[in-house]
């Protein structure tokens, strides 16, 4: 009895000391993004990098239409990139991870291992063949490129997804399943499939926002302003010297707009995603 | 008793027979639905890993290929290159910092967040976004929070500190200082051996970056801690310290390990918010093989450098991953 009215204020020191830090910390990740939201609402005449941290004093979008000027192409190419590669990932990936979930075989482990490691390797080490194959079979420098690139390397990471997703369906399911005369696809079709809505929010989740965020691709495989993604842009705009430095801020939440939208929407699924990129589903 | 098991028996054995030919079959085209996907990563990943061996073993140096074999000429000259020499050093400073970094925060952050506070969920969703977000986003950003400006007309951070009457200026992104830089170096390194100063803006924006990500696996992993766990070495009068120190953090260590080999493997071949953010420079004060690849290769067509620069960064990440891929298949093959 004697010692709780003691305990009592020593625990709400340490409770407002664990709000600070944590709203310290919150202040120092929403710092870029509040620059970038109250310089894209400056009118061009108050944009002055000596304010930079004052609010607007008027509401004006002029900084985000002349970086949307510079970004609109390469932001429609990205959309038209990203939606085929996430969709034909996801099924190659959700195929792979019932094979290699649910219909064993010898070796399957070691393929498996041998698949992941694509999804590690510095890129750097694929670029010139990828370049030159591109090249020759006609597709260097285009949309459809790069939505090929996008598709093969991104087999390991959704392959992985669907494989430890599938891990939790119960193996009865599919056994029960064989003893009713359901072969490979029926048991897909009926069993598999509709228990993969979740796993195909996962890695289209991952997919967009990592094909969407991806540069080297596209900085490497587009060689025309027409073809190249909002990233390759994004950049070009903060690599010219004449650009005006709002522009460049309001370009860059522009580019971020997207998978922020998504991750707001759908974190959940966003952090699964994540975490299965880290082995161990 | 013994004849109905035996007809049970006879009965699943029956029954077994044609199944099993069956299921070899549907085993059959499980391997036929997983073919192009195992041949495309056969092809664009060890083919082409095998490709780019071949081009650095070259003397591929303009734009007209030259594939003769020049044996490893091409990496003893990389590796004597003071651009390379650069790069190296960067890359380990900047993997040293960034892990550490992104560890302590990471497990900080969730700890704050697992203590049971009010706005658990905003707190958390602030503290991952930047994962959602482009290197070259926050490269951009970054760039200009770290742009110094002058002492009288300060921009960016230093323009905050001014306004918190901190009159600090730092040219952190002008300079190409490295930090001590001096002493005694052996004759083969020709690069001044400390921190490039104009590094730790990079490094606190990758850490802003995936210092969210490490939060997230360790709150994961501090949820699967079982409270009865700590309950019990609280009976036992054991302090909070002991139970972090004892309980908590050898628990964490699978955690931490995972989260050293993703964040290990980005950093070695961190190329898309350094190339943003400083381009690499100062001089080559930021610099990385990333960039070096990038440049050698696809600005000044000397093909067989880069590729050997393209192969070291292979290796590197190959020591990290290579034990990690093996150990997983390990014990996945145990379940």
């Amino acid at each position: 009895m004697s010692t709780k009215p003691m305990q009592l204020p020593r625990i709400r020191y340490s409770r407002i000391i664990i709000y600070l830090v944590m709203i310290a910390f919150a202040i120092f990740y929403l710092l870029p993004v509040y620059l970038m939201l109250i310089t894209g609402m400056k009118s061009f005449e108050e944009v002055s990098i000596s304010r930079m941290w004052a609010l607007p004093s008027s509401l004006s979008f002029d900084s985000f239409a002349a970086a949307w000027e510079r970004l609109d192409v390469s932001f429609l190419n990205s959309i038209k990139l990203v939606i085929p590669a996430t969709v034909i990932s996801s099924i190659l990936g959700s195929m792979n991870g019932y094979v290699l979930s649910k219909w064993k075989f010898r070796g399957v482990d070691a393929i498996f291992t041998a698949i992941l490691f694509g999804m590690f390797i510095p890129y750097q080490s694929i670029l010139i063949p990828l370049v030159l194959t591109l090249q020759k079979i006609g597709l260097y420098g285009s949309i459809p490129g790069l939505i090929l690139t996008h598709v093969v390397y991104g087999i390991p990471i959704t392959t992985l997804i669907f494989r430890n997703y599938y891990a939790g369906i119960p193996g009865e399911l599919v056994e029960a399943g064989k003893v009713d005369g359901a072969g490979f696809f029926g048991i897909y079709r009926h069993i598999i499939f509709p228990l993969s809505v979740t796993g195909f929010v996962v890695v289209a989740i991952w997919q967009f926002t990592s094909i969407w965020n991806e540069f080297l691709f596209g900085l490497i495989i587009t060689n025309s302003p027409e073809q190249r993604p909002v990233t390759v842009a994004l950049q070009n705009i903060a690599g010219s010297q004449y650009t005006l430095w709002n522009v460049q801020m309001a370009g860059a939440l522009l580019v971020a707009i997207p998978t922020l939208v998504v991750y707001v929407l759908l974190g959940r699924y966003f952090l699964r995603g994540l975490l299965s990129g880290a082995l161990k589903g | 008793m013994a004849e109905a098991t035996t007809s049970v028996v006879e009965k699943s054995a029956e029954r077994a027979a044609p199944k099993k030919s069956l299921q070899l079959n549907e085993k059959l085209i499980g391997i036929l639905m997983i073919s192009p996907s195992v041949i495309a990563i056969a092809v664009f990943v060890y083919g082409f890993i095998a490709w780019t061996g071949w081009v650095s073993l070259s003397r591929w140096r303009g734009i007209v290929a030259d594939l003769s074999y020049a044996g490893f000429e091409n990496y003893i000259n990389v590796f004597k290159s003071y651009r390379f020499q650069t790069d190296i050093r960067n890359t380990i400073v900047f993997t040293l910092f960034f892990l550490l970094g992104s560890l302590v925060i990471g497990l900080l952050l969730a700890m704050l967040v697992d203590s049971r506070v009010k706005g658990e969920s905003f707190f958390r969703t602030v503290y991952l976004f930047p994962m959602a977000l482009s290197f070259v986003v926050t490269g951009t950003a970054w760039q200009w929070l770290f742009s110094p400006g002058t002492p009288q007309e300060p921009h960016g951070l230093n323009q905050l500190f001014h306004m918190f009457g901190l009159h600090v200026y730092q040219n952190w992104s002008t300079t190409s200082y490295v930090w001590p830089g001096g002493g005694w170096r052996p004759d083969w390194l020709r690069i001044p051996v400390g921190i490039p100063v104009a590094m730790i803006p990079v490094i606190v924006a990758a850490i802003w970056q995936m210092s969210g990500f490490t939060m997230a696996m360790y709150l994961a992993g501090l949820r699967g801690i079982p409270e009865d766990l700590k309950e019990a070495a609280r009976v036992d009068g054991a302090s909070e310290w002991q139970i972090f120190r004892k309980i908590t953090l050898p628990l964490l260590q699978p955690i931490t390990l995972s989260a050293v080999i993703v964040l290990g493997h980005i950093s070695l071949k961190i190329f898309d918010l350094i190339i943003t953010q400083t381009g690499g420079g100062p001089g080559f004060a930021t610099d990385v093989p990333g960039i070096y690849m990038y440049e050698t290769t696809f600005k000044s067509n000397k093909y067989a450098e880069g590729a050997a620069v393209a192969i070291i960064m292979l290796l590197l990440v190959s020591v990290l991953i290579i034990p990690y891929l093996i150990y997983n298949m390990r014990s996945e093959t145990e379940r």
